[in-house]
């Protein structure tokens, strides 16, 4: 039997690989577009001081950049060395967008930023600035392919199950690269990545202004942060609107344990903290309707039936499935080569079946409610701090338009402690994905239980721990990089001979 | 028909992106002589920031070459990456230190001082070379896997390719044959590192060195990668013929005479590279060595894995089960996703050329001493 530990901590080891990755990737999304913006600026005006300003974010872009690559090719490869079930039971459709990310953004990537790093002298104004804006469209579609790749993990289309190769097949590509989910998932983390650029680029430029220092670079940052950041911000609202609905239509479990909804039905309360609700508005967001139905935990687990006569399978009914759905796969290969029509009927009843195949692997049904505090709290922090950043830009670029912002130095230590929360709304968003989709390696098909690769505890307790160190050595280098280069300033030399 | 013909193009495809990355590995190379080559800072500085424009090129190469393994041969990057964990895991962990180590070494605040991160540098050339050549060489001499499919029905314990021994991968660099491979391709990245730097940094001192630390390093890869070739010519293969795999004496020789244009190219590859070295070495003023061996390098790698796929052979034998044993049809995806990703491996001639004219709009002028004093854009 698979050991628990085992699973524990090769998605310990995940989480770790991915929640340090999105450290990284965000503000390599947001500050690609800012200084692009400004480089742009640049070209036009054939002004030095953009280039300058310009200049300065890219060389905290570069600090940034290379951790970000290190961390994605451990992440890259873990679906391997740690999730090998995983890679051959839906290789098929899930190695593709992976590939493709190689070779269409990450080449981008590679070739343009080494033009847009030591090209300044080399090539021409507009070749350089189509470099500058190449790396972050390169970043860009590198989000789309490994977000697609998501985003079929969270609701599976475009395939089907082959028993002869034991596997997903796809059969429809655009269905996955058009994957509601993924077209949502995509905009709503690489806009988040926006606003991530966005509050750090204000959150340094204000510290300069405490410090009464570059103020017209600071300024000038401070708007074209603030247009990016405010433009970022109103987009992950709008999409994570649309993601809660895809949610509740494929997670509902997720949803159930974002809100810790016990028990659901139709005008669904929202819950702002314990004990605080909002009457229908959960229904309202989950289904744009106030009389929507939204099943809670107990209803997904117990099953129910909405008031439009939908019947939502108890788990014990969708376990019983998967037990019929495995117990068909046995019989097909026991009987492929000797009895064909025994073959027949079995996948018959397979592929009736397939559909709930991952509850095969489920031995109790409270395995199928992920932690919910680790859902519902992370769940109120991510829109919580996504409320408040937006209101602190709109204030910033309002005082700022206004030419009032250098005298509001609360102003500025709210905009420097704002990096920080950013971080900590990203990272909530990834937890809530994610925490909340267990437990899903793939939404109803295949469980982490029976993704993980066969390896001995101690091997991934081990590597583990090398990530622990070797990640967090890297982060506390890149931040102390990024101190001391933050405060010698956009003027000063910053490297030292 | 169609099936095979797409199995063997993305094995085609597969293995030109391994030869394309073991010619970038010139970065890895390189940056082994960081220290012996580079005797000042200054000289140092030139290595480092030249090799330092094209490392992402050989680490894209790298993730880009295990993303098309994954999508055209997932069962190898389930039964290898799983398995073989131990290996795969050292080789990501070099190339994650190399990755830093550019952006940090120079910068104020780093920590660790700048000789830690060229040390992490060398530790990469020399490491990553040597595991992917021994991870490569496991093509040819096996490794201890089983695969079974049926696993899948077993609702407790449902792994379908297990590893047969506790080591996961490291006993591979217990195997002289598979070190033999890493030490060619140690080797080979030193000899393309100094074809690289001779041709990319105008400075006559570093130059000269290298021109002279040049002929130990070609010998020292011809002598492995010979003594490995010899043996896995003259030595047993694993062949397929209906679904069945059986040992063949002199089967990798066999496929070199069965399949002549891979022989035609494998020679070609070879003149290619040794005219390279030869040519440089003899004419002091020769610079373009690089792009004969580095051609040559694609090449030779290219046809060493079209030996160990095409013709019939099973490209990942197990030595726990011969039956297990990948080949090119039983690991593949399916003819849907095969053919869908056919269509997308048509940008990448695009994809080159643009890495061509950046690559060229760069390298015009060459790195000299006087730049890299007079610019802030370098490590």
């Amino acid at each position: 039997m698979t050991e628990a530990a085992l699973i524990d901590w090769s998605r310990a080891q995940f989480a770790l690989t991915a929640c340090y990755h999105w450290l990284f990737v965000p503000l390599t999304l947001g500050l690609a577009v800012i200084m692009a913006v400004m480089e742009s600026v640049y070209v036009v005006r054939k002004d030095e001081f953009w280039k300058k300003t310009a200049r300065f974010w890219q060389k905290i872009f570069g600090i940034n950049f290379a951790v970000g690559i290190a961390t994605g090719i451990i992440l890259e490869f873990e679906f391997g060395t740690n999730w090998s079930n995983y890679s051959w039971f839906v290789g098929d459709i899930f190695g593709a967008p992976l590939a493709i990310e190689g070779i269409l953004a990450f080449f981008m990537e590679a070739t343009f930023v080494a033009v847009m790093f030591f090209g300044w002298d080399k090539v021409s104004k507009r070749f350089h600035l189509a470099s500058t804006w190449l790396t972050g469209i390169g970043a860009s579609i590198s989000a789309l392919w490994i977000l697609v790749a998501n985003g079929w993990m969270q609701h599976p289309v475009g395939m089907e199950f082959n028993p002869d190769t034991v596997r997903h097949e796809m059969t429809d590509f655009w269905a996955v690269v058009t994957n509601p989910v993924a077209v949502t998932k995509f905009f709503h983390s690489v806009l988040s990545g926006w606003m991530t650029g966005a509050v750090f680029v204000i959150g340094v430029s204000c510290w300069y202004l405490l410090r009464k220092r570059e103020q017209r670079f600071a300024r000038t940052s401070i708007r074209v942060a603030s247009i990016v950041g405010i433009v970022g911000a109103l987009a992950v609202m709008f999409t994570g609107d649309s993601s809660a609905v895809h949610v509740a239509k494929y997670q509902p479990m997720k949803l159930a344990a974002a809100e810790g909804l016990e028990n659901g039905g139709t005008r669904a309360p929202f819950s702002i903290v314990p004990g605080i609700e909002i009457p229908g508005m959960l229904s309202i967001l989950a289904t744009h309707d106030i009389d929507g139905y939204v099943p809670g935990i107990n209803d997904l687990l117990d099953g129910y039936v909405t008031p439009e006569g939908v019947v939502g399978l108890s788990a014990e009914a969708r376990k019983e499935r998967g037990d019929i759905a495995l117990d068909a796969f046995r019989a097909y290969r026991e009987n492929r080569d000797s009895d064909p029509q025994a073959a027949a009927e079995a996948r018959k009843v397979l592929e009736e079946n397939v559909e709930y195949f991952g509850y095969g692997y489920i031995r109790d049904k409270e395995e199928l409610v992920p932690p919910v505090g680790m859902v519902y709290w992370p769940f109120r922090l991510m829109v919580g701090l996504g409320c408040f950043l937006l209101l602190m830009m709109a204030v910033v670029l309002w005082l700022e338009l206004k030419g009032r912002i250098v005298k509001h130095r609360w102003l500025h230590w709210v905009a420097v402690f704002s990096i920080p929360l950013v971080y900590i709304a990203g990272q909530c968003g990834w937890i809530v994905a994610e925490v909340g989709r267990q437990p899903w390696a793939i939404q109803d098909l295949l469980p982490v239980s029976a993704a993980v690769s066969s390896l001995s505890v101690g091997s991934v307790i081990t590597t583990f721990c090398i990530f622990v160190a070797v990640f967090t050595l890297f982060l506390a280098i890149e931040i102390r990089i990024m101190l001391k280069a933050i405060a010698k300033g956009p003027q000063a030399e910053e490297q030292t001979r | 028909m169609e099936y095979t013909f797409l199995q063997q193009y993305w094995w085609f495809i597969v293995s030109l992106l391994g030869g394309l990355l073991v010619f970038l590995m010139f970065v890895q190379g390189a940056n082994t002589m960081i220290f012996p080559i580079g005797r000042t800072e200054e000289e140092r500085s030139l290595i480092v920031n030249s090799t330092g424009r094209k490392w992402e090129f050989t680490f894209t190469t790298l993730v880009t070459f295990g993303g098309a393994f994954f999508a055209s041969f997932p069962l190898f990057y389930s039964t290898s990456f799983g398995g073989a964990y131990w290996l795969w895991v050292l080789i990501l962990i070099s190339f994650v230190f190399q990755a830093v180590s550019y952006e940090f070494q120079t910068r104020a605040g780093n920590i660790l001082g700048r000789n830690t991160f060229r040390v992490f540098l060398v530790i990469n050339g020399y490491l990553g070379p040597f595991l992917i050549g021994t991870a490569v060489a496991t093509f040819f001499t096996g490794a201890d896997f089983l695969v079974d499919k049926n696993a899948i029905g077993d609702g407790l314990s449902p792994v379908i390719s297990r590893w047969g021994n506790g080591w996961h991968g490291l006993e591979a660099v217990a195997d002289i044959w598979n070190v033999f491979l890493g030490l060619a391709v140690v080797f080979l990245a030193q000899v393309l590192g100094s074809l690289y730097m001779i041709n990319n940094i105008d400075d006559r001192t570093l130059s000269g060195r290298l021109r002279k630390s040049l002929p130990v390093s070609a010998v020292l890869f011809l002598v492995f990668f010979l003594t490995f070739m010899v043996r896995i010519l003259t030595g047993q293969g694993y062949a397929v013929a209906d679904g069945k795999v059986f040992l063949e004496p002199f089967k990798y020789w066999h496929n070199l005479v069965q399949m002549p244009v891979v022989l035609a190219v494998f020679l070609i590859a070879v003149v290619a590279v040794l005219y390279g070295i030869i040519k440089t070495v003899v004419c002091s003023g020769y610079r373009k060595g690089i792009w004969w061996t580095g051609a040559g390098t694609v090449l030779a790698v290219l046809s060493v894995f079209l030996l160990a796929g095409y013709n019939g052979t099973a490209y990942y034998p197990s030595t726990a089960d011969m039956q297990c044993s990948l080949t090119i049809a039983n690991s593949c995806s399916s003819l849907f996703t095969l053919k869908t990703m056919t269509y997308v491996s048509f940008i990448i001639p695009f994809v080159l050329a643009y890495i061509a004219y950046a690559w060229w709009s760069m390298d015009r002028r060459k790195i000299t001493g006087k730049e890299l004093a007079a610019t802030d854009d370098k490590y």
